[in-house]
């Protein structure tokens, strides 16, 4: 198990603890004020992520996936965001270290890799300009040997002809193309933590495959901790070692990957699985939308944030669900996966009620009982 | 990129010749033979015959139609003229040839040149004055937007703007100039002969110039940067670690300034074509002036068509270059 979602004591913040993970976060909690009232964009999350595993964070839009590892670069406008908690990068507290630390920090020991690359890269300059001049800023070098280091990332993604190519601008890029270079840029000094942002929502399907093969042979290579978030499960399956799914600000599964695909015990999770479309599958099978939409965050639910959503409320004795949070606990399959959910028996519901809807393949016709084998599938396979 | 500036010359040709006609026209037609009628009163100390007017009209060509008095000026400025009369004297005018100056008598290209170098120098110095502040002003607002130093801004530039400009080039020849004696001469000093008392003869009205205007490209600046600052390459840039300035006037002012300086291009070429409140107050002796003085009576005819010629060029020219530097300054813009 590479993740350690337990609490900490405060005291261990402050040094350098050689046994701790790459990243630590623990109860970090983001608002922004706004006209309209104070934003909970993200709630008391904690996570881990070590050197050469892969963290997927799984959510909608709006779930505080971006923001809670924008903080990790210490991306928010300090004057209009209020952060609380902490965020530990190789031992080092993050959350109000001032800008010169964080900069030194940017681009060097973290790196990000955003979701749209033509918007994340500056259409008048190009590429090899934007490549070494993130190398320039960490390193000191002459331009020749920056532009030198920039065909070298080029050619290492995957880019043909980088000679030539590096001078040219984002928008002569295709866009499979302008996120190989975005990560070029994101790599160019080793990082040894890189968060990718949603790095294969804007491209083609055939494009995302790619990309996902090269983030996967980079972090080989580099050993370093990778966050991906994504809303898209599939992506998770094929990188993650651990994923969290976040809800409202929230953290509300968190676990190995293949336990939170197997044995999802949080009703939102279920939803999240029910929403894919299987190419494989039968094309009668219904895709199960969550009804409703994302809380908002500027007067999120009492409660389970999910409640309002949830199909599974009345399973959950009294007013629970719309009167107290759930904590996040470790539910019926142990210590290392936790789930934020009233429900008694999760795992009963999700084989009895949830899977026979959204993945009718995995029950045996004749005996009307799931298929053990086809329901443990490997997450490898997905 | 060839084809495309041939294209736009043509048009641009197209342009003036239309302007030159439509104010050629209106010029001849609402005078109608007034001019004859001045210069025969002139030459017969007010007891002008009928025959003395008819010859007058001959020899200025009132007798001929509109289009043929049109076709001699637009000859005249390629080929030359010789038997221009005014007031009945007789003048030679060279190619380019846009008439004599019933003011000076002279040729109104020579007097061109000799009014051009004020109001270039009193518009470049104007213009750089405005452009330089006005930017460097809207990037620091955008960087601090939401404070008071930026609310400060925002506010001055509309009381700025809502104040005549006239009234503020007054005001400050009185204050400045009259009575605290900070800029005692104003006026074009010729810069090959003394640059140095060019500079100080011309500073208050650059700084008229520059100050009243650089309000207006502040807010236009800001309002650019902030929503460049809020493009998603600025957010790279920060996640590379590129450190706040850096990020603020290489990043996003390269990105906001595209739209300034295609503005700019277009108030410059105004500026050229003659700034008459400021070159009247400031007695500064160029295009705006004399094109103004042409306008009292008698009318110096060919004067003002020559300004009015001279500034449809002069924007005609801007457009075409503002929309060259914009396939400089914007990569994904390619003309062809």
């Amino acid at each position: 198990m590479s993740t350690d979602i337990s609490e900490r004591p405060d005291g261990m913040a402050a040094p350098a603890n050689p046994d701790e993970p790459f990243l630590v976060v623990e109860n970090l909690t983001v608002k922004f004020p706004t006209h309209d009232g104070l934003v909970q964009a993200v709630t008391d999350l904690s996570y881990t992520v070590e050197r050469g595993k892969t963290l997927g964070i799984v959510g909608e839009s709006g779930s505080g996936k971006s923001v809670s590892s924008m903080a990790v670069l210490g991306l928010h406008d300090p004057k209009h965001t209020r952060l609380s908690g902490s965020i530990r990068v190789d031992g080092t507290e993050v959350i109000g270290a001032p800008e010169d630390r964080m900069r030194k920090i940017r681009g060097n020991s973290i790196a990000m890799i955003f979701q749209d690359a033509l918007t994340a890269l500056h259409p008048f300059y190009t590429i090899g300009d934007q490549i070494s001049e993130g190398y320039r800023i960490h390193h000191r070098v002459s331009k020749g040997e920056a532009k030198k280091r920039a065909i070298e990332m080029l050619d290492r993604v995957g880019i043909p002809q980088p000679n030539r190519r590096v001078d040219d601008y984002p928008h002569q890029f295709s866009g499979g193309m302008r996120q190989r270079a975005m990560i070029a840029m994101a790599l160019v000094n080793d990082p040894q933590l890189l968060i990718a942002d949603e790095p294969t929502t804007a491209l083609d399907v055939t494009v995302q495959a790619q990309i996902l093969d090269l983030l996967q042979d980079l972090q080989r290579e580099f050993n370093s901790a990778v966050i991906i978030i994504t809303h898209d499960l599939g992506v998770v399956a094929e990188l993650a070692d651990t994923t969290m799914v976040m809800y409202a600000g929230r953290a509300v599964e968190y676990g190995a990957t293949r336990e939170i695909l197997t044995h999802p015990e949080m009703p939102y999770t279920w939803g999240l699985l029910g929403s894919i479309p299987e190419v494989a599958g039968d094309a009668d099978v219904r895709l199960i939308p969550i009804p409703g939409n994302p809380p908002s965050l500027l007067n999120p639910p009492t409660g389970c944030s999910f409640h309002p959503r949830c199909p599974h409320v009345d399973k959950v004795p009294g007013d629970l669900c719309r009167t107290t949070l759930p904590d996040l606990l470790p539910g019926d399959r142990g210590e290392n996966h936790v789930k934020r959910c009233h429900l008694a028996n999760p795992g009963e519901i999700y084989t009895e009620e949830v899977l026979p809807e959204i993945a009718p393949d995995l029950i045996d016709p004749e005996t009307g009982e799931m298929i053990a084998e086809l329901a443990a599938v490997d997450p490898d396979e997905i | 990129m060839t084809g495309f500036i041939v294209r736009r010359l043509l048009s641009s040709v197209l342009v003036v010749i239309l302007t030159s006609m439509f104010v050629f026209t209106l010029f001849f037609k609402g005078l109608g033979d007034s001019p004859a009628v001045n210069a025969c009163a002139k030459l017969h100390n007010g007891h002008c015959n009928p025959e003395a007017l008819k010859s007058i009209k001959h020899q200025m060509g009132f007798d001929k139609s509109l289009v043929s008095n049109y076709g001699t000026w637009a000859k005249g400025i390629f080929a030359g003229r010789n038997n221009v009369y005014v007031d009945g004297k007789e003048y030679n005018c060279p190619a380019p040839c846009m008439g004599i100056s019933i003011m000076s008598g002279n040729t109104v290209f020579h007097d061109l040149k000799q009014k051009y170098p004020a109001t270039v120098t009193l518009a470049v110095g104007g213009a750089s004055m405005y452009l330089v502040l006005g930017v460097i002003l809207g990037s620091l607002a955008a960087r601090w937007r939401g404070t008071s130093a930026d609310r400060l801004l925002v506010g001055s530039s509309l009381i700025v703007s809502s104040i005549p400009f006239y009234l503020v080039a007054l005001l400050s020849w009185i204050y400045l100039s009259l009575q605290l004696k900070l800029f005692p001469t104003t006026g074009y000093y010729p810069i090959t002969q003394n640059p140095a008392k060019t500079v100080a003869w011309m500073m208050l009205p650059w700084l008229v110039i520059g100050l009243t205007n650089c309000t207006s490209y502040a807010r236009f600046t800001r309002g650019q940067m902030v929503e460049t600052l809020n493009e998603d390459y600025i957010r790279t840039a920060n996640a590379k670690g590129v450190k706040t300035n850096r990020v603020l006037f290489k990043h996003a002012l390269r990105a906001a300034i595209v739209p300034v300086i295609t503005i700019f291009g277009l108030d410059f070429a105004t500026l050229l074509a003659g700034t008459i409140f400021t070159e009247r107050i400031f007695s500064i002796d160029g295009i705006g002036n004399w094109g103004l003085t042409a306008l009292s009576t008698p009318i110096d005819i060919n004067v003002v068509s020559a300004t009015v010629l001279v500034s449809s060029i002069l924007v005609v020219v801007a457009n075409l270059l503002v929309d060259i530097l914009y396939s400089f300054l914007d990569p994904r813009v390619s003309i062809a």
